[in-house]
């Protein structure tokens, strides 16, 4: 739920309980001015009354309601009687115009004319409270209903423009990427809580972004690093192997011990080439064809495949052309194609094919592979050895420094496919 | 031979000297480009194997200053950054070769003959082994003074082996200089053995005084019996 219609929602809850006790307080308070200055009234008419009476002594005779608001009634004196003191009361009526009986207010007294007692009763009609509850009700449920809708509006007009800056942010930060050197721009805002966000956001995107460049940068110095020792221990090894009082168990260690240098240091290479592509713009940009660039690969990596029985169908239906650092573009497909004659089976075929501005390199398998770690840092197939874990990575890299789109699919084989821009030269 | 190896890497240094010395070369040695400058204002060499990153001084200045001189050493850069820019910087200011940080002592050799016997015969030479004569501008080879065909890569191994000649030259070694950089992190260099067989097979078809020995699965050597 929105942050908005979140507030909105206890707002009409909170709503709903002020306006109910509101209402009903307000009811009472209504009720009771209303009823004084009802008894006001009564108690003004019940002396204009009783003046009447000793004017016109022939009215105490009157002892019902029926053309009047008064009736007298003659009442033997007793205790009683000389305590009893003015009584309001609420009584109902039969009302001639409603045809009902309606709500009355009452007013008993006793007072005495010529020793004798007589009580008083004065009527007034009272208000209907049935009816006022109704009104009441209806008119705040008018009320309830138009503060709902006037919050609902004003969330959706003010505060949407007072919360915009906060939803913008929310909008960049979802785009933010740490790898691109793109800056985020606050927008503005007059409101201290968002300024604080922005500075906070801020500082924290700034942190992030630097100890990720001084990361990458470690990775890219220590392994710039580790070169020369590995070069150094692997050519004293290389001079020690020559001389000649070794014998062939000694060699065979030695060789060992190289090999596995060297995998360090190719491992090393890569890495570090990685991190400079990761971590740097490749300058020396020139147009490529990417059909030439193909050929070269497989021809170069023709005696691995061959070696494997590995046959490699090349099928051209387009000439690519793309600018872009030869070098880099070469990594790129070497790792793809060697890739695809490493993790094939002897005996199985491989079909690259350049066709509309797509290049896609196919080898044959049986089961997809995990789409979601192939192309990380160290993600090994069990069972190669010799691999660093670092190819697909690297492919990765360059081709998403290019924009290449590279992707794998699996299609009755698995597929790597990128893709190149479309380009007027390319035909 | 007279050699002169730049380079502020001591045990680096001592690696180069002790290789170039089983070549047969004399070596000389400088860690600064102050040390080098002197040495080059008192000896001629026949090749300057120059690092470019010196801690004194930037390795392209050095070349400038012995182009300037129009000393006729073969000037061989070597650099660690494996950056092209000091490549083709290196290159325009007229040193003969360039080599990228790490490399393989086989690889220095090779490097070191070719530029060498371009400097001395200006491209018009030949290398005699016993009855095996070898073009290499033409990349030709003939035994017993006939034509023997050699494809592209068979050439480029013997040429390489002829280079590190009795000595030990290991497989990636053999596989970077003639597949290229390419084939590395391939699970096995059984690839180069079909093509060393197809060289054998030649060479002593012809009869050829050069053989190529194994040497306990991890190189080769050529001999000359």
């Amino acid at each position: 739920m929105k942050l908005l219609n979140y507030t909105t929602t206890y707002f009409a809850f909170l709503l709903l309980l002020i306006i109910t006790v509101w209402a009903l307080i307000f009811y009472w308070q209504m009720l009771d001015e209303i009823y004084d200055s009802m008894d006001d009234g009564l108690e003004n008419q019940k002396m204009l009354v009783i003046q009447k009476a000793i004017k016109d002594p022939s009215i105490l005779q009157k002892t019902n309601f029926d053309d009047g608001y008064y009736t007298f009634r003659k009442v033997t004196k007793s205790d009683k009687i000389l305590s009893h003191r003015d009584q309001y009361r609420d009584t109902t009526m039969y009302m001639l115009n409603e045809d009902d009986f309606e709500p009355v207010r009452l007013l008993e007294s006793i007072f005495r004319h010529e020793d004798e007692y007589y009580k008083v009763k004065v009527i007034t009609s009272m208000v209907e409270e049935d009816d006022l509850i109704e009104d009441l009700f209806y008119s705040i449920l008018w009320l309830y209903i138009g503060m709902v809708v006037s919050i609902l509006l004003l969330n959706n007009f003010l505060l949407k423009k007072v919360w915009h800056p906060f939803y913008d942010l929310l909008r960049k930060l979802k785009n933010f990427n740490i790898e691109s050197d793109q800056e985020i721009h606050y927008a503005e805002t007059n409101i201290e809580e968002f300024k604080l966000l922005n500075k906070n956001v801020d500082r924290l995107l700034k942190k992030s972004r630097e100890s990720y460049v001084n990361q990458k940068q470690f990775i890219e110095n220590a392994s710039h690093e580790l070169q020369t020792p590995l070069a150094i221990s692997i050519n004293k090894l290389e001079l020690l192997l020559e001389s000649e009082h070794l014998n062939e168990k000694d060699i065979s260690l030695l060789a060992d011990g190289i090999q596995n240098l060297e995998r360090l240091s190719k491992f090393n290479k890569s890495l570090l080439l990685l991190s400079k592509i990761e971590n740097r713009q490749f300058e020396n940009i020139e147009t490529l064809n990417i059909n030439q660039v193909l050929q070269e690969i497989i021809d170069s990596l023709e005696d691995l495949a061959d070696l494997r029985k590995i046959n490699i169908e090349f099928e051209q239906q387009q000439q690519l052309l793309f600018e872009g650092n030869k070098e880099l573009i070469f990594i790129l497909y070497v790792n793809l194609i060697k890739n695809a004659i490493i993790h094939s089976s002897k005996n199985n075929r491989i079909y690259i094919n350049v066709a509309q501005n797509e290049v896609v390199i196919q080898n044959e398998g049986e089961h997809s592979l995990n789409t979601a770690v192939i192309f990380q840092r160290f993600y090994k197939k069990s069972g190669v050895k010799s691999s660093t874990g670092i190819g697909l990575a690297l492919a990765k890299a360059i081709a998403d420094k290019y924009e290449l789109g590279l992707h794998y699919q699996f299609r009755e084989g698995h597929l790597f496919l990128t893709k190149f821009p479309v380009n007027l030269k390319n035909s | 031979m007279k050699i002169l190896v730049i380079e502020d890497e001591l045990q680096m240094l001592e690696n180069i000297q002790q290789n170039l010395e089983k070549e047969k070369y004399l070596v000389e040695t400088a860690q600064t480009c102050e040390e080098a400058q002197q040495k080059i204002g008192v000896y001629n060499y026949d090749c300057i194997l120059l690092d470019i990153g010196l801690p004194d001084g930037n390795g392209l200045e050095l070349l400038q200053y012995l182009k300037s001189q129009n000393l006729m050493d073969a000037v061989i850069i070597v650099s660690a950054k494996d950056s092209l820019d000091d490549k083709l910087k290196g290159l325009e200011l007229g040193a003969d070769d360039y080599l990228p940080k790490p490399f393989y002592m086989a690889e220095l050799n090779a490097r070191i003959k070719a530029v060498l016997r371009r400097k001395n015969f200006e491209g018009n030479n030949t290398i005699k082994l016993a009855n095996t004569e070898i073009f290499p501008e033409q990349r030709r080879v003939k035994i017993k003074n006939k034509a023997v065909e050699l494809n592209r890569k068979e050439f480029d191994i013997l040429m390489y082996l002829v280079a590190n000649k009795e000595r030990l030259v290991r497989k990636p070694s053999l596989a970077e200089h003639v597949w290229g950089d390419n084939i590395d992190q391939a699970d096995s260099f059984e690839f180069i053995y079909s093509q060393i067989k197809n060289l054998r097979k030649k060479l002593k078809t012809h009869h050829s005084a050069l053989n190529i020995k194994a040497v306990y699965g991890i190189g080769y050597k050529l001999v000359v019996e």
